[in-house]
């Protein structure tokens, strides 16, 4: 019958009146029966796969079921795979849960979604928030702030965590977010050429701090590799830009970029015309490619023709997986003005605000979470330093190599600015990334550059705060 | 639905009853498009126009403060509105030329084929069928790659030391998305042209054959001619597709490197949705919807007009 419908127009004959019948065209009759099937198949469909009820919802907006647990993070590649094995583990010691986890593109996508299905009234129950931008999330009311009883029912205390991703998790002295790690940006180099190149003491990196030091750490793994000394994202990639950036920047003591929530551009000048014009330096000596995208900075480590990579510790499932030989430290004190300092961000679990509070969704939410941190060596093993101290100190993670050889950065940790604009993915990283990869690749002189981050930031800080 | 038949037998009530309902028939059977055209085309469209006078946020319920016609000026000092104004115009003279002259071009190439036609017309019109999603990984991961991608590799063999980054290089950026987007749906419009040359009767081939034209005399005078009302709808809708862009542009460059790519559509998004600052992107999007209205009605006036005149 459908097929029918979809050849319009043929002659057939019609046997019924045994007369031929005019040009064929779909009666109301058969129109009706049409879409009757075509429903009938989607309820089967729907009830087939189990869908059923998430569909209903979509129309009705009504609840999703008391027991499901809705769980959205921005999480793919070696991360993805990870969090996927832990909420397998979840759900094997929870053999009743029906935790639906979705994966959105990380950085902007995945926060104006969560945003927008928050004030829509379909929030995920547990969703990921990078700690850089959960002050903006829950200023703009669109998260739930976690009740500490509730927490300690599943085990989660205070004493329990990393302080400095912790103290970030509040905002105005109240908790909206459970960290599950440090992640910074960190020096990773190649064992193999550090060797030759004679920057190896007893297996260890010698010291490399220092503007000219590192400079000729990096020409010396040159010499060996022929290629490049190190590499890093310098195209297509406007957030490592913006790492490397604000880890020199506030190794030189450089005051917050803004203040006031976004409003106010405090930026020091002089400090980042400073920062901008080491990482000029690095390229102009042509130690560091200024042409390669995040892929092509770990190729190039990985096949030997870098012997150092300046990226974010999640790489280092990309950079295993290669078979190389190589070990991590966190990234070099360049400038000794201020304490050691490095970009870092923190993954942490959050409760969107629900329509309807609901206390035991709370601990279903909150015992999935507790089984995350639980489970939080094997989210260790893919780089990010681990914020539950019960894993942090554990032997297995102590013994975890390369992984515990930057545990001290998380120390160090600088995160983002907090500014409506900022964050995790945000205009500001972008925007001020490209100024960055601008001086980087010898586009503009770094007081040119430095110049355009303050009016970047100037134009970023002068629209209103839409929260 | 009219009836034409045994309107002497009736009473004039029931005639009057039927011309009434004759009356009705048209615009009962328009009001499903018409019903769908104000609840998703006009509603939204005056929603967008009032929202333009506030300072709405996506965070906050409701249109927000009045401000008036600040958000106008804003806008029209807003030097990003511009410069992705820019990027939107250009990407628009960088595929709309290519793609109704190489699809003419094309079209008129196919035609000669009498036998396996079918197949020509396949191969130009399968990129179309693909979704923007895929033709972006295709040419972000495979094509035009850094380091690995084919386009790097031809032009290595070809003794190019250095190949530019297609999609890293600023001064590269729009023109390789450009190309993606020539090969991606230049059939849709070769589809028209070879359709619009199959209108064109045999005779008037041969009566010009007779007086003396040789091929390329029959392609200028004869067949270009007569492809003018394919010309002008394939041009109309090619512009108006362009000054749409947003998909392929989205996911393969994100508007980078360093802005350099970023469409008007783009800005409305990262504005409306990403900012959540409503108020001001309603009034990019009305500008952009101004700025393509304005250009489809140039359009139609001077090919009207040449018409005329021919």
């Amino acid at each position: 019958m459908l097929r029918r419908l979809d050849s319009p127009g043929r002659s057939a004959p019609d046997p019924a009146r045994g007369t031929p019948a005019a040009p064929y065209a779909p009666s109301r009759r058969a129109l009706l029966r049409g879409g009757a099937g075509l429903a009938a198949g989607a309820a089967a469909t729907a009830a087939l796969t189990g869908c059923g009820t998430t569909i209903a919802q979509g129309f009705t907006g009504g609840e999703p079921p008391a027991d499901r647990l809705n769980f959205w993070n921005p999480f793919t590649g070696g991360d993805g795979e990870r969090m996927v094995a832990m909420q397998e583990l979840y759900e094997k010691d929870h053999p009743d849960s029906t935790l639906r986890a979705t994966t959105f593109v990380w950085g902007n996508p995945y926060y104006t979604k969560l945003s927008l299905a928050t004030i829509g009234k379909r929030p995920p129950h547990v969703a990921i928030a990078h700690l850089s931008k959960l002050p903006v999330l829950a200023q703009a009311g669109l998260l739930s702030e976690l009740p500490a009883d509730a927490l300690a029912k599943q085990g989660m205390t205070p004493e329990k965590f990393d302080a400095k991703p912790w103290r970030k998790s509040h905002v105005d002295d109240r908790l909206y977010g459970i960290p599950i790690d440090t992640h910074p940006f960190a020096l990773y180099f190649r064992t193999d050429v550090a060797e030759k190149a004679g920057l190896l003491d007893g297996g260890e990196l010698v010291d490399i701090d220092g503007p000219d030091k590192f400079a000729d750490a990096l020409r010396a793994a040159k010499e060996v590799t022929g290629v490049w000394g190190g590499s890093v994202a310098s195209i297509k990639d406007t957030a490592t830009q913006f790492r490397m950036f604000l880890s020199f920047y506030s190794q030189l003591g450089g005051r917050p970029l803004v203040g006031d929530g976004g409003a106010t551009v405090t930026a020091d000048l002089d400090a980042a015309e400073e920062a901008l014009a080491y990482i000029q330096r690095l390229g102009k000596e042509k130690l560091i490619p200024t042409g390669a995208n995040g892929q092509a900075a770990i190729t190039l480590l990985t096949t030997g023709e870098a012997g150092f990579l300046m990226d974010g510790v999640w790489q280092i499932v990309a950079v295993l997986d290669s078979g190389a030989k190589f070990d991590m430290r966190p990234l070099p004190r360049i400038f000794d003005d201020a304490p050691y300092a490095c970009f870092a961000d923190s993954h942490a679990l959050v409760l969107p605000r629900q329509p309807k509070q609901d206390d035991d969704r709370l601990d279903l939410s909150l015992e999935f979470t507790a089984s995350l941190l639980e489970n939080s060596e094997l989210w260790a093993e893919g780089g990010h330093v681990p914020a539950w101290l019960p894993t942090q100190r554990s032997a297995a993670y102590q013994e975890l190599t390369p992984q515990s050889h930057y545990t001290a950065a998380a120390e160090g940790a600088v995160y983002d600015p907090v500014a409506w604009y900022g964050g995790a993915g945000s205009n500001l990283q972008n925007r001020v990334g490209d100024a960055v990869s601008a001086a980087l690749a010898g586009r503009s002189t770094p007081r040119a550059a430095a110049d355009r981050v303050r009016a970047v930031l100037h134009k970023l800080a002068d629209v209103e705060s839409p929260i | 639905m009219a009836s034409t038949v045994g309107t002497g037998a009736l009473t004039p009530d029931r005639s009057r009853a039927r011309e009434a309902r004759g009356r009705l028939a048209g615009p009962a059977l328009v009001a499903p498009f018409a019903l769908f055209y104000i609840v998703f085309l006009l509603g939204p469209l005056i929603y967008t126009f009032v929202a333009g006078f506030f300072n709405g946020s996506l965070l906050r319920d409701g249109f927000g403060s009045w401000v008036g016609f600040s958000n106008y000026a804003d806008v029209l000092n807003d030097s990003e509105f511009w410069r992705t104004l820019k990027h939107t115009l250009w990407f628009t003279v960088l595929t709309t030329i290519p793609l109704v002259l190489l699809a003419l071009g094309l079209a008129i190439l196919a035609d000669r084929f009498v036998r396996g036609r079918w197949f020509i017309r396949f191969a130009f019109f399968a990129p179309y069928v693909i979704p923007s999603a895929s033709v972006s990984l295709i040419f972000m991961w495979g094509v035009l790659a850094d380091q690995t991608g084919l386009a790097q590799d031809w032009l290595k063999a070809l003794g190019v030391n250095s190949p530019p980054s297609w999609l890293g290089d600023p001064n590269w950026a729009m023109w390789s998305l450009a190309g993606v987007t020539v090969w991606w749906t230049i059939g849709f419009n070769f589809v028209l042209y070879l359709a619009g040359l199959q209108e064109i009767p045999r005779d008037v081939h041969e009566a010009a054959a007779m007086d003396g034209a040789g091929p390329w005399q029959r392609i200028r005078h004869v067949v270009i001619p007569m492809l003018g009302r394919t010309t002008t709808l394939v041009t109309v809708l090619q512009i108006v597709a362009s000054l749409k862009v947003f998909d392929q542009i989205y996911m393969m460059t994100a508007g980078g490197p360093d802005g350099s790519t970023r469409p008007t559509l783009q800005y409305i998004v990262d504005t409306g949705f990403t900012d959540g600052r409503t108020g001001y992107a309603s009034v990019v999007s009305l500008f952009l919807f101004l700025v393509i209205l304005l250009i489809s009605l140039v359009w139609f006036f001077l090919v009207r007009r040449a018409e005329k005149e021919s």
